[in-house]
């Protein structure tokens, strides 16, 4: 019982950092169609940028913590948001109304260029951090068995599910999310009926690329060990999340990343660590072949 | 049409020509993961190398010519190894001070043995290397047999009747050493509590640290790189785990310290006695320190490495590989590495594996 506890407590913590980054695919998906495989290095820049920010700052007090973490996310999400940006405007939106395929060739490229951007400018080997956030609850103990819970688990799940309600409310009740619909339901007939096409689908960018710069602070402070290379496995375990869960919807990309989080830490705590992604993709496939729209996906409206 | 041809046969003659006058310097290669997670250790390559070619130019060089380093990158990736061997063949290299990664220096050696270019890998420590009946191929670190034998010798004896963990990072070198481990545990009659393989590159290792608290592990021994082993280490101390790291070589770099913090503290790794701390050396550590930096980890073993294929092709007049092997094989040398020669296999005679022990952000010998 302690035992699933704590693995359950693993599980959630790595399934909400997949789901913050997974919402990023998703929303991405929804208006325009398209996967954008740079997203997982927007991420990792993200993690670059707020790592640079709290070395910047330099070492703090114990109680100026919070502020020095809020001043992190606070730039990070900006500049991160700014790459989403231009991520957006030079290799998509040339593009939009070429076939698919080309966006999609032009998404690996950005995914290649802005490694190697990282991986010249920075440096290749590991960047580190000490822990800012540390210590926690024990649960429970017994047998000598402790459930521990620390406060940085906290932090990344109250995280994950205020980013998650809010972007939902930002979808469903305001005047922007209601562009988004639009576009997502019919580009044309949004732009004939005044709906400025090019600025929601930029701002939906600059939306994902400030969530994954929120996923890439996590990651920073919870492991404190990042490279130039963590967007890409990150990148696929988040997509994959996002399919799971039902590409375009939103609870479905957080409810996603649970799943797979939780079966990771299942699976290696009840049988093999070796096998753990070969456990998660094998039910993944399951799923999708009950439900090829994912758990939460509404299946395609044929428009006519 | 013809004004182009001509261009380019003048072009051609040029480059020909410049070919030849390099041809008055011997180029020699120092061949690591320059980039990538193990790119502490290609640095701590590259400076050895570095500051041996100097010194041996500095020195009137090798048989009246001098040496000419190429670096060569292979981030610690077996496929990227046997690209980089066959770019060095083509930039004519007579020897190569490499790989790092026994999973690269494997693949790569099979490259030199078809071009006989005498290669001596500083740090590769799974025993196939030398094992594989090429006479080209030399070491100056030790073999995992040896060091998996001082590592599960130490565990059965520190640790009897209590619970052992071995975990592996499934690479050539990782899951051999951690092999070596368990067999000379098992040896001993000690049987270990848990026996798992984890994935290198990733970060999240709290499944797995869930797993060993469960299963009450007093220590746990780790046969991978440093910034997996420093990540078990740190979520281990966080989930309120205190067991004994136990690991080998590949720990041999502040790298580690700078991941795990104090969650470091007291951790054991197996490595080979430390050169720096020959009192011989003292003047060379000294060069290196002003230099910018501490000759930590595999450096020093790089400048010995390069020293002994140097003092070989004096003593056989000639850089011709044959004659270097030979001479390798029937000599001993004088290196910073004390006085060295290599037996029938390629491997080195000399002392195996010590304990050390991180402690404030240092390593040192381990006393009890």
């Amino acid at each position: 019982m302690e035992y699933f506890l704590q693995q359950l407590i693993n599980g959630i913590t790595l399934g909400a950092i997949y789901g913050l980054i997974a919402i990023g695919y998703t929303m991405v998906y929804g208006i325009i169609g398209m996967i954008n495989f740079a997203h997982g290095e927007i991420y990792m820049i993200g993690a670059f940028i707020a790592l640079g920010t709290i070395l910047a700052i330099g070492p703090v007090g114990a109680g100026a913590v919070v502020l020095a973490i809020l001043l992190a996310l606070l730039v990070a999400m900006m500049l991160t948001a700014t790459y989403g940006w231009m991520l957006e405007r030079v290799a998509y939106r040339p593009l939009r109304g070429a076939p698919r395929l080309a966006a999609l060739i032009s998404a690996i490229g950005m995914s290649i260029l802005l490694q190697n951007y990282v991986q010249l400018t920075q440096g290749a080997r590991v960047k580190t951090l000490q822990p800012l956030v540390a210590g926690g609850f024990t649960l429970m103990e017994h047998d000598g068995f402790e459930v521990s819970l620390s406060y940085m688990q906290i932090l990344i799940v109250v995280a994950t599910i205020a980013l998650m309600t809010i972007f939902t409310l930002v979808i469903t009740r305001t005047a922007l999310g209601r562009a988004q619909r639009a576009c997502e339901q019919d580009s044309t007939m949004a732009a004939l009926v005044g709906i400025n096409v090019d600025r929601t689908i930029a701002l939906t960018f600059v939306m994902g690329a400030a969530l994954a710069a929120v996923a890439g602070l996590m990651v920073t402070l919870y492991y404190g060990v990042i490279d130039f290379f963590i967007g890409f496995v990150a990148g696929i375990k988040a997509f994959t999340a996002a399919v799971f869960g039902g590409i375009g919807s939103i609870p479905g990309a957080i409810l996603g990343g649970l799943l797979i989080g939780l079966i990771e830490a299942f699976w290696s705590g009840y049988f093999s660590i070796e096998y753990k992604d070969v456990a998660a993709f094998s039910i993944l496939v399951l799923v999708l072949l009950f439900r090829p729209t994912g758990l939460l996906g509404r299946p395609e409206v044929e428009k006519v | 049409m013809k004004r182009s041809t001509m261009l380019m046969t003048a072009a051609l003659a040029v480059a020909v020509g410049f070919g030849a006058a390099a041809r008055a310097e011997i180029v020699v290669a120092v061949v690591g993961p320059m980039s990538g997670k193990e790119a502490a250790f290609g640095e701590q390559m590259r400076r050895g190398a570095e500051m041996a070619i100097a010194h041996l130019n500095a020195a009137a060089g090798v048989l009246g010519q001098k040496l000419k380093l190429e670096i060569g990158d292979d981030r610690c990736d077996p496929k990227e190894a046997v690209a980089v061997a066959n770019q060095m063949v083509g930039k004519k290299v007579r020897f190569v001070a490499g790989h790092f990664c026994s999973g690269s220096s494997i693949p790569a050696s099979r490259v030199y043995n078809e071009e006989g270019i005498v290669q001596i890998s500083p740090a590769s420590t799974n025993p196939q290397l030398t094992e594989q009946g090429f006479s080209n191929v030399f070491r100056v670190c030790g073999r995992d047999d040896q060091q998996g034998k001082v590592a599960g010798d130490f565990l059965a004896d520190r640790f009897k009747g209590k619970r052992i963990a071995i975990l592996h990072d499934k690479t050539a070198y990782g899951k051999g050493l951690a092999d070596e481990t368990k067999k000379a545990l098992n040896a001993k009659g000690v049987t270990e509590a848990l026996y798992e393989a984890y994935t290198a590159g990733e970060k999240d290792y709290g499944p797995l640290v869930s797993k060993m608290k469960q299963s009450r592990v007093d220590a746990v021994y780790v046969g991978g790189y440093h910034t997996e082993a420093g990540l078990i280490t740190r979520q281990m101390r966080e989930q309120g785990m205190d067991a004994q790291i136990v690991s080998g070589d590949a720990m041999v770099t502040n790298e580690y310290w700078a991941i795990t913090g104090n969650a470091g503290q007291g951790a054991l790794m197996t490595f080979s006695p430390d050169p720096r701390k020959n009192p011989a050396n003292a003047q060379i550590v000294d060069q290196f320190r002003r230099a910018g930096g501490d000759p930590e980890g595999y450096t020093l073993y790089t400048y010995g490495a390069i020293q002994a294929w140097v003092q070989a092709v004096t003593k056989a007049a000639k850089a011709d590989s044959a004659a270097v092997i030979a001479a390798l094989r029937g000599n001993q040398f004088e290196t910073v590495l004390g006085r060295i020669g290599f037996d029938r296999k390629g491997d080195v005679t000399a002392p195996g594996y010590v304990f050390y022990q991180w402690k404030d952000g240092k390593y040192d010998y381990y006393t009890p």
